[in-house]
């Protein structure tokens, strides 16, 4: 850019581009503002914006009345876990399909990708039917399983991009240097593609943190992670607006930071890379 | 540019995931394939017996079925329409110059990341509650009489919930496509005597014209199965008038136990997502090979 | 120690024949060259030899034992690749010492052999720094370090030097042509540079699709190709070729003179021609000269050469140093 945009051009646009930022950002802010109030106030006519008795009261009833910790850590457990699983089993997959590629290399991806399509519902049943006769409903371990599952095309597929960057000679020399495969991909390739593994699991805890189909249709109460949590407020406790705004923004906080810090990778993960 | 020796161990390093999702893939489906073709009620276990196509049948001439259908239709292209031409507005907004543009980038991605249980909440319960919601105030603060949103227009009400989740997705991608446009192709318009609006048309539009496809695929994709925001809102209702397909399949299924007809339903399901997939596939799959 | 043989080797990427067939003895200590436009297959026959590709058919024999199937890490063999291929993530440190690390070495040894390497090479101050705060040329000297702490029978270079500016890289091939003097190991470099090749080389190997052109020392090379392509490849400015009438009456369907086999004169000479562009390096004049019948020909005199484009100039090769080719291009 050569030229400077004029300062009233510039002030426009700010006031434009603030307005629609505020506009967008609005619901999660009013679910911020709201979990500070009390029920009374949260309900009151007119609203109250920002001059009200802060209070931090539905925090603590948050966590007394309904095991709140309990189902963050479901989340965090079952994110996370699933996440380190697929990341197990992507990264090999990944380098064999970036470094070693064959003719058919691009119809696996793409059959890869194919199963990201297929809608839940298709295979609802079976999945249901065989968690309830394996004991797997409402369990963790069923639930990172799936979860797996689930986001494990997206990581294989975004490792791949991340993958292709590296230039194989740099392997190619650890061969020669007298590396082993385990070696190469210990001590070379995983250094170098740290920055490439840390923002697809960053996605992929995001993906899995926000699962809402699963999540819904295996758990119950033991294994529910903050997503069943929170729909249980939908009646009739969704009449408590202050504790669901303290709940709803303890869920969504995290999360919301972390996408904060991925949101140039998440482009290109979302879009197997047909957007960079 | 690789020896026999990595090959072989490359096609070992990628069994697991293929064989995993192999598994994933063609089991459940295969079950799914056989149930929609029995007499299977959870209710009545051991009366399963062979009934060839009825499920389908019965699915497809349920009056609920078509319903559904234009439900999820009218719910896709909806929230496609909002996220575009909103997602477009945005982008170009953010890729002017301006004070403190990183944060309402930052303001503007953020619903993305809200899981959809919450939002499907706070919409239903603090914007669209027709008595203490907020859109009920502004609506009396201006003399009008509030709507009940989710009652009245139910299935518009999801559509602009959903359609809020889904703008960030679209707005960054367009962003991203934007800010890859080659500047001094916009200059070399510029001196050609384009004014803004010819620019935009003539060389904007048809630079982004790719990730909007981008973003109408995937976000397809992902809005055939939407499911959360509906049980959470609506259940369905009233009536049937915000079921979904998916949503159809999932009462058939777990509430009233009907896997037969829920199965069939879900390979209904799976045929209209492989419509939309195809397209998706071969598109990326053009965009591996530059 | 270092002996390379390959006996019949090919290469193909599926239908794309490379390298139809190539038989090559390469003694111990012996400095190697694989010169030839790009596209001639020479890269891929460093990396047949490497073990980073299989080959499609033939033998490869190192020390005499069939290395053939034998991954690359086991083969004692250390390359130098054109893009240096350091490790970005580790220092100068961690780069020459991963081979060792590779091999069990422990660790007084490595940190021995990495100092006694980094003072070779004269990279003792720049240990702990990472590849991206290198200049090219000290990349280039981690890269070498990384091959030699290894102690291997053979070092491979693919078109090391391409990657640096001029200076730098007469600087380098100098620091190589020492080190092969000072290690007395084999080496084998490849490049499609031919003053590279002259100078450095003990044995030079044209390649030209895929095949074998001459082997033989610079000079053999210089004096007595065997083809028009060889002719034409080795020596800077390229050597003159002329055809047709003038060349019959000298005896040959082409004839070739080095630009510097080439007497001027102001009174007499076989050819008249008239100057087009004088290129003046100081040390020696190149005089692009338009001579009727016969083409454009290049001449080189020594020293300063005072001449104006369009004067008139008399050019007789040295007939004890024309280089005589059949039809088919062959030396006879």
């Amino acid at each position: 850019m050569a030229r400077a945009a004029s300062t009233r051009r510039k002030a426009v646009f700010t006031i434009i581009g603030w307005v629609a930022g505020l506009a967008v950002f609005f619901p999660i802010l009013w679910t911020f503002l709201t979990s500070f109030k009390t029920e009374g106030t949260a309900i009151a006519t007119p609203p109250q914006f920002l001059f009200f008795e802060w209070t931090l009261e539905n925090y603590a009833t948050v966590q007394e009345r309904s095991n709140y910790m309990r189902h963050m850590t479901n989340s965090i457990v079952m994110s996370v876990g699933s996440t380190l699983i697929g990341l197990l089993i992507a990264i090999p997959a990944a380098w064999a399909m970036a470094f070693a590629p064959t003719r058919r290399t691009k119809d696996i991806l793409m059959w890869m990708l194919s199963t990201k399509m297929l809608p839940a519902v298709g295979v609802l049943v079976p999945i249901y039917l065989i968690f309830r006769d394996w004991g797997l409903l409402d369990s963790l371990a069923g639930l990172t399983g799936v979860l797996v599952m689930v986001n494990l095309p997206i990581i294989v597929w975004m490792l791949y991009t991340y993958f292709r960057e590296i230039p194989g000679d740099i392997l190619e020399a650890a061969r020669m240097d007298g590396a082993s495969l385990r070696n190469e991909i210990i001590y070379v390739l995983t250094p170098m593609a740290v920055p490439g593994i840390a923002s697809t699991m960053l996605l992929s805890i995001i993906l899995a943190w926000n699962e809402a189909f699963w999540t819904l249709n295996l758990t119950a109460s033991e294994a529910a992670p903050l997503t069943a949590f929170i729909a249980a407020y939908s009646s009739p406790e969704g009449l408590f607006w202050a504790k669901l705004s303290a709940a709803s923004t303890l869920a969504i906080a995290p999360i919301l930071i972390l996408g904060w810090f991925a949101q140039r990778q998440l482009v290109r993960g979302l879009t197997f890379g047909a957007v960079k | 540019m690789a020896t026999l020796h990595t090959r072989t161990s490359a096609r070992l390093m990628m069994a697991p995931a293929v064989i995993l999702l192999l598994a994933w893939m063609i089991v459940p489906l295969g079950m799914t394939l056989y149930f929609s073709l029995l007499r299977y009620n959870l209710l009545m276990p051991g009366m399963e017996s062979w009934t060839g196509l009825d499920n389908y049948t019965y699915f497809l001439t349920d009056p609920a079925f078509s319903t559904a259908l234009a439900n999820t239709l009218l719910l896709v292209a909806g929230v496609l329409l909002i996220t575009v031409a909103g997602g477009t507005a945005l982008a170009v907004l953010l890729d002017q110059p301006f004070w403190g543009r990183g944060i309402v980038r930052l303001l503007v991605i953020a619903p993305f990341f809200v899981m959809p249980t919450v939002s499907a909440l706070v919409w239903k319960n603090m914007l669209m509650h027709p008595v203490n919601g907020l859109f009920a105030w502004i609506a009396r603060t201006v003399g009008l009489q509030p709507v009940d949103w989710l009652a009245e227009v139910p299935l518009f009400s999801i559509i602009v919930i959903v359609a809020w989740q889904w703008l960030p997705f679209a707005t960054l991608i367009l962003l991203t496509a934007l800010q890859s446009l080659d500047e001094e192709q916009k200059e070399a318009a510029e001196m050609d005597g384009a004014g803004a609006g010819s620019r935009f048309i003539y060389i904007v539009l048809p630079h982004l014209a790719r990730a909007i496809t981008v973003v109408v695929l995937i976000q397809t994709i992902f809005l055939l199965s939407i499911f959360a925001e509906i049980l959470v809102t609506t259940n369905g209702g009233p009536g049937v008038q915000t079921t979904t397909i998916t949503y159809l399949v999932y009462l058939q299924a777990l509430l009233q136990f009907d896997v037969g007809t829920a199965s069939a339903g879900g390979i209904i399901a799976v045929i209209l997502a492989n419509i939309v997939a195809i397209f998706l596939i071969r598109l990326i799959g053009k965009n591996l090979d530059t | 120690m270092g002996s390379i043989l390959l006996e019949n080797v090919s290469k193909a990427f599926g239908e794309a024949v490379i390298i139809p067939s190539i038989d090559l003895d390469i003694s111990d200590g012996e400095f190697v060259v694989f010169v030839g436009p790009s596209g001639c297959g020479k890269s891929t026959l460093l990396r047949l030899i490497a073990g980073l590709e299989d080959v499609s058919g033939g033998r490869i024999l190192i020390d005499g034992s069939d290395m053939t199937g034998t991954p690359p890490a086991r083969r004692r063999l250390a390359m130098v690749f054109q893009s240096y291929a350091l490790y970005p993530h580790m220092s100068v440190r961690g780069n020459i010492a991963f081979p060792l690390k590779m091999a069990g070495e422990n660790r007084e040894v490595i940190e021995r052999k990495v100092t006694d390497a980094a003072r070779v090479l004269n990279l003792t101050d720049y240990l702990d720094r990472k590849p991206g705060q290198l200049s090219g040329g000290q990349r280039q000297r981690v890269a070498i370090g990384r091959a030699i702490v290894r102690e291997p029978g053979a070092f491979l270079f693919d078109e090391p030097l391409s990657n640096l500016d001029a200076a730098l890289r007469v600087a380098m091939r100098l620091e190589i042509s020492q080190l092969h003097q000072h290690l007395k190991r084999t080496m084998i470099y490849v490049t499609h540079d031919q003053v590279e090749a002259m100078t450095m080389a003990d044995k030079i190997v044209v390649l030209n699709a895929g095949k074998i052109e001459q082997v033989g020392s610079p000079l053999e090379l210089y004096r007595s190709p065997h083809n028009l392509f060889v002719a034409g490849f080795i020596g800077s400015p390229k050597m003159n070729f002329v055809n047709g009438i003038e060349a019959e009456k000298l005896g040959a369907a082409t004839v070739g003179v080095r630009p510097e086999h080439i007497t001027l004169s102001t009174s007499d000479g076989l050819w008249e021609g008239e100057v087009g562009v004088a290129e003046h390096l100081g040390s020696d004049t190149f005089l692009h000269i338009e001579v009727k019948d016969v083409g454009q020909l290049t001449a080189r005199v020594g020293g300063e050469f005072t001449v104006r484009p369009g004067d008139k100039l008399f050019i007789s090769p040295d007939r004890d140093r024309l280089h005589r080719f059949n039809e088919k291009g062959a030396a006879f």
